[in-house]
């Protein structure tokens, strides 16, 4: 059975070694600075206690007042997994995390894939572009704010701007 | 706090795009692409009128077909070769009739062709999405007259579940002209079949003067 590192745990475990990049806990998950990403992410797969070589998926949430980049990942000598999540884009400006390509191959697609739909840009990334829609199509459709009826980008909905609430 | 030290995976040397390396080789094509979709989504905004063959009641059951119409209509509707294009889960339904259990080739459908210049039947079996709608118009464009058109399921049709969403066309009719409709969510390989039937009653009201068959 796989184990599940803890949230606190791990952001212990990550403060050992990166002091400074975590910023909470909580379950499962540990939240990370947005700058610090690349440094963690190559601790966790290269140090000897955690060993995350895999990237099980990469995928972002739109929060309305912010966004999340969430990294789901898997140790297989360990057999042990972890989620890491970072906050990026508060108060809805254009969201930009580090690109973790050259530490997981993997990620490559994926985070094509959220900046194809959700509009975060990853720093570093060797090819970036769209994936899936074509190059000249206007916004990001998985956000929030998108509006399909008239294809065009409505930056601010009130209604959904006073229904923001603290979802954490 | 810097992060590690960057290894480009695709082995092309970090260049000065701030978008990536791969950027200056790639997306000029892309960008032609995208630009291609972009217009045909912009221009393609009214459905093309379905080419319906008129028969006049009064001829409905006194059709008179000339020898010549007789021969090649029956000619074209028993060798009707349907383009091998499956854009989604219809293509199954598609293949599954071109296999042993409905077996397409009962009606002279023998091979699914490979190559538009030599089908005359485009099956639009799937979701189309602005993205394919180039390309299928493409292949559209390089089948030899006289072409049908076959609409095969509800995303085809009308975008079905896909309705008005971002990327879907909202029915095929607004990139090509549609000789036939075929229902379902996917249609199961009878009604396509009954499709294609219908087609071979439509290819028999042809007449060679251009006109439906009947029509003076």
């Amino acid at each position: 059975m796989t184990t599940v590192w803890s949230g606190k745990a791990l952001a212990e475990a990550i403060e050992e070694f990166a002091p400074g990049s975590v910023q909470g806990s909580s379950g499962t998950d540990v939240w990370l600075k947005a700058e610090s990403i690349s440094v963690v992410c190559e601790g966790l797969k290269q140090r000897p206690e955690f060993k995350f070589d895999l990237l099980n998926s990469l995928t972002a949430v739109d929060y309305i007042d912010h966004y999340e980049v969430v990294y789901h990942l898997t140790s297989l000598p360990m057999n042990a997994s972890a989620v890491l999540k970072s906050r990026v884009g508060m108060g809805r400006t254009e969201p930009s995390v580090p690109s973790v390509v050259s530490i997981w191959r993997g990620a490559d697609y994926q985070e094509r894939e959220v900046w194809d739909l959700m509009g975060i840009r990853f720093d570093g990334h060797p090819n970036h572009k769209r994936i899936m829609l074509w190059e000249g199509f206007p916004g990001h459709p998985l956000r929030k704010d998108y509006v399909t009826y008239d294809q065009s980008i409505v930056t601010s909905i009130p209604e959904i701007s006073k229904n923001a609430g603290s979802d954490e | 706090m810097t992060g590690p030290k960057l290894i480009d995976p695709y082995g092309v040397p970090p260049g000065a795009d701030p978008r990536g390396a791969l950027q200056s080789i790639t997306f000029d094509l892309d960008q032609t692409e995208g630009d291609a979709v972009n217009k045909m989504k912009s221009t393609h905004l009214e459905p093309f009128p379905d080419p319906v063959l008129e028969v006049p009641d009064e001829l409905e059951r006194s059709v008179i077909i000339s020898s010549v119409d007789y021969l090649l209509n029956w000619a074209r509707k028993s060798s009707v070769f349907p383009l091998q294009s499956g854009l989604a889960c219809c293509s199954f339904e598609m293949i599954s009739a071109a296999m042993a259990r409905f077996d397409l080739a009962r009606f002279g459908m023998e091979a699914l062709r490979a190559s538009p210049r030599q089908a005359d039947l485009l099956i639009v079996a799937g979701t189309l999405t602005w993205k394919m709608a180039v390309p299928l118009r493409r292949l559209y464009d390089q089948m030899a007259e006289p072409r049908w058109v076959i609409s095969m399921g509800v995303c085809a049709t009308s975008g079905g579940p896909y309705y008005q969403s971002y990327s879907v066309v909202p029915g095929v009719n607004h990139i090509m002209p549609v000789d036939v409709y075929v229902p379902g969510c996917p249609p199961r390989p009878d009604s396509l079949l009954y499709g294609i039937m219908q087609l071979h009653d439509k290819i028999r009201r042809y007449s060679v003067t251009g006109q439906a068959a009947g029509q003076v």
